[in-house]
């Protein structure tokens, strides 16, 4: 299947519809945002991704308008952005706190924005009652905002951003209030906004697996720098850093001596266990200390030591996680060291072939890992 | 329900009695047929009569009026300002000394802030009137609105603004269409507040106010050294009813807000 593959990123010709130059933000003594420069292309689906207080709203701030960096500029479509207030930009920004107004309803609300532009009534009577048809809100249209939930509340701010049509919307946590099929259905929403409008969107999660269903690239941020900003697949299978390998997904980490061999690296890390072998692209020097990731989907588990494998080690079933289709069992070495491996539960749970306290084999192939310096 | 002990009854009684009871001995005399003041002769209204045809206490009327309008409006507009600015200017040189000054009007003798508007008036000779006493009710009753809107203003979430100048508006229409009609019960009660405070005044309206502009109670208070007349009971009166109707409804208004700020919380933690 022959698809034309958007990664605007790794084009030289793409102009970058956002391009922070050096962006430091201080509040005080305290760095939010740490000398950061990157692009986000146009019609991108860019998911910052985070732990709390790292600097992503932060850096929403900036685009939209309500914090200016300390330092560095920010481009939108080639123009600085530093002399032009929030009012003028076209960006609209979805709150965290929704910061939906108490005294309007919801209609008023979702139509505020639109409002603002003098657009004719019957054009701002149709758009907003497709906003609310979007976000499954025609019910509660002359409500109060304190007359609704939590979730819906959220639809409101999401459905109020989303009015104006902008060329860059700003989601900060867009969808931590909805429950697991709405929130389903909104991402799904979101990128069909997306192929309708070419709107780029920039989105604060938390969520992992959301940032992984809805974004070209993710942003994996720490202490208001960007570690690595990728695409998702590649976020996961090639983390630069154990802490993005960590901070995504599962992950074991082994750290040890690596020495060069062969197209990868041999490393040895613990007295009486086997040396492991990894083929990796990477620039160690001998008898440095490297780190072996390993998502435990691609470590099997066996009774019998599996033929013909480098990377196999034994051990001792500690734990079972049980997650439905899934299960990942926590595995002890004799030196103290655990990996994690999972399997699928293609048979019935009262079948499985292992349980706690089982000695077992896993194993992986020499391209299962990657080999991070830190 | 708990019952409250005898001597909670007691204190609560004597507490309210002297409180209350003088006013309620100005009302019920308020009534009284006879013109004298201590003797109690039957029912009656005419003094009420006699008040419309009083032609001075009207004219009085009127130019209390006037200023408490006037002044308590102006106050509205300036205290509201003063309060944006204190609370929201972040932290600028001098502000603490600023937001202290604002406030110190508050305990100032009253005497001694008319005393200095009335040095201020001859001093650029500005002739005392209506329009001074204005000015003079501006001035104080300012830095009780101030204090109203502030209070109100300290909870109000900023990124609601945020969200409106993202949404296109101005700074101003923010304002205009955001901040102020979810402040306005705070704005109302200062106003209603600068209002009975003008309304009531005595010291610093007789410092400020010309042959041609007498207030109410300086009215009250010059008639009632001639003695107390059955008139001067039905204007109290009236005056108590109008203050006590705009206290009850600025205190109304402030529950209200508070309540309705309330049920938004409690909607908030069920979500
Ligand atoms: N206005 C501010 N004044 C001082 N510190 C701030 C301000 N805004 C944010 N910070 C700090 O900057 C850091 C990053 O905040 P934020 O961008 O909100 O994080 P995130 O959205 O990733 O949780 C936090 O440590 C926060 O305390
Ligand atoms: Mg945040």
């Amino acid at each position: 299947m022959a698809q034309n593959v958007f990664e605007p990123w790794n084009d030289p010709a793409e102009k970058p519809l956002i391009q922070f130059k050096g962006v430091t933000k201080r509040f005080g003594e305290f760095v939010a945002i740490d000398n950061q420069t990157f692009d986000i292309y146009e019609r991108e689906f860019f998911a910052l991704l985070g732990p709390s207080g790292c600097g992503k709203t932060t850096m929403m701030r900036m685009l939209a308008g309500f914090e200016t960096p300390t330092e560095g500029t920010i481009l939108l479509g080639g123009q600085d952005m530093a002399p032009i207030p929030p009012n003028k930009r076209a960006i609209n920004m979805m709150f965290q706190s929704y910061a939906l107004f108490p005294h309007l309803s919801v209609w008023e609300n979702i139509a505020f924005g639109l409002r603002r532009d003098n657009k004719p009534k019957a054009e701002i009577e149709a758009r907003v009652a497709e906003m609310l048809k979007l976000t499954r809100l025609e019910q509660f249209a002359k409500r109060k905002p304190h007359q609704i939930s939590g979730g819906q509340r959220q639809r409101v701010a999401l459905a109020r951003c989303l009015a104006k049509a902008p060329k860059l919307l700003l989601l900060d946590e867009p969808m931590g209030a909805l429950d697991a099929k709405l929130r389903q259905a909104t991402q799904f929403e979101l990128m069909d906004i997306q192929e309708k409008t070419g709107t780029t969107f920039v989105i604060v999660t938390h969520d992992q697996e959301e940032a992984m269903t809805v974004a070209s690239r993710v942003a994996v941020m720490d202490n208001g720098r960007i570690i690595q900003a990728d695409t998702p697949a590649r976020i996961y299978e090639m983390p630069n850093s154990v802490y993005v390998a960590d901070f995504i997904g599962e992950v074991t980490i082994i750290p040890g001596k690596v020495h060069r061999r062969d197209k990868g690296y041999d490393v040895t890390f613990a007295e009486g266990q086997p040396t492991l072998y990894s083929e990796f692209d990477a620039e160690f020097d001998n008898g440095q200390t490297g780190y072996l990731a390993l998502r435990p989907e691609k470590v099997a588990i066996s009774a019998e030591r599996p033929e013909g494998r480098t990377n196999a080690v034994q051990g001792k079933i500690i734990d079972i996680a049980y997650l439905g289709n899934l299960s990942t069992y926590h595995v002890v070495l004799p030196n103290g060291q655990k990996i994690k491996a999972q399997t699928a539960n293609t048979r019935r749970l009262s079948r499985r072939d292992f349980t706690w306290e089982d000695t077992v084999w896993l194993s992986w192939t020499d391209t299962a890992a990657v080999l991070l310096k830190g | 329900m708990r019952r409250i002990s005898w001597f909670n009854a007691t204190s609560l009684t004597l507490g309210f009695a002297f409180l209350y009871l003088p006013m309620i001995i100005l009302i019920i005399y308020s009534f009284n047929e006879s013109k004298l003041v201590t003797v109690w002769a039957g029912f009656s209204t005419k003094w009420y009569g006699t008040l419309m045809s009083n032609q001075a206490f009207l004219d009085a009327a009127l130019v209390t009026a006037k200023v408490a309008l006037a002044s308590s409006s102006i106050a509205t507009v300036l205290g509201t300002m003063a309060a944006l600015v204190l609370v929201r200017a972040g932290r600028f040189y001098g502000r603490t000394l600023f937001s202290g000054m604002i406030y110190a009007p508050l305990v100032m003798p009253e005497v001694i802030t008319g005393l200095s508007l009335l040095l201020l008036f001859i001093g650029i000779g500005l002739d005392r009137g209506v329009f001074t006493i204005i000015l003079a009710h501006t001035t104080f009753t300012m830095c009780f609105v101030s204090v109203v809107v502030s209070s109100r203003l300290v909870t109000f979430d900023r990124s609601l603004e945020e969200a409106a100048l993202d949404l296109g508006c101005s700074p101003f229409d923010a304002f205009r269409l955001v901040t102020l009609p979810i402040i306005a019960p705070a704005v109302i009660s200062g106003w209603l507040l600068a209002f009975t405070l003008s309304l009531d005044d005595l010291v610093i309206a007789s410092f400020t106010a010309g042959p041609s502009s007498t207030t109410l109670p300086i009215k009250i208070w010059s008639a009632v050294r001639l003695g107390v007349s059955p008139e001067i009971n039905a204007l109290s009166t009236i005056m108590i009813g109008i203050v006590a109707a705009a206290v009850i409804a600025a205190s109304l208004m402030t529950k209200r807000a508070s309540l309705r700020q309330q049920a938004d919380e409690r909607a908030a933690v069920r979500a």
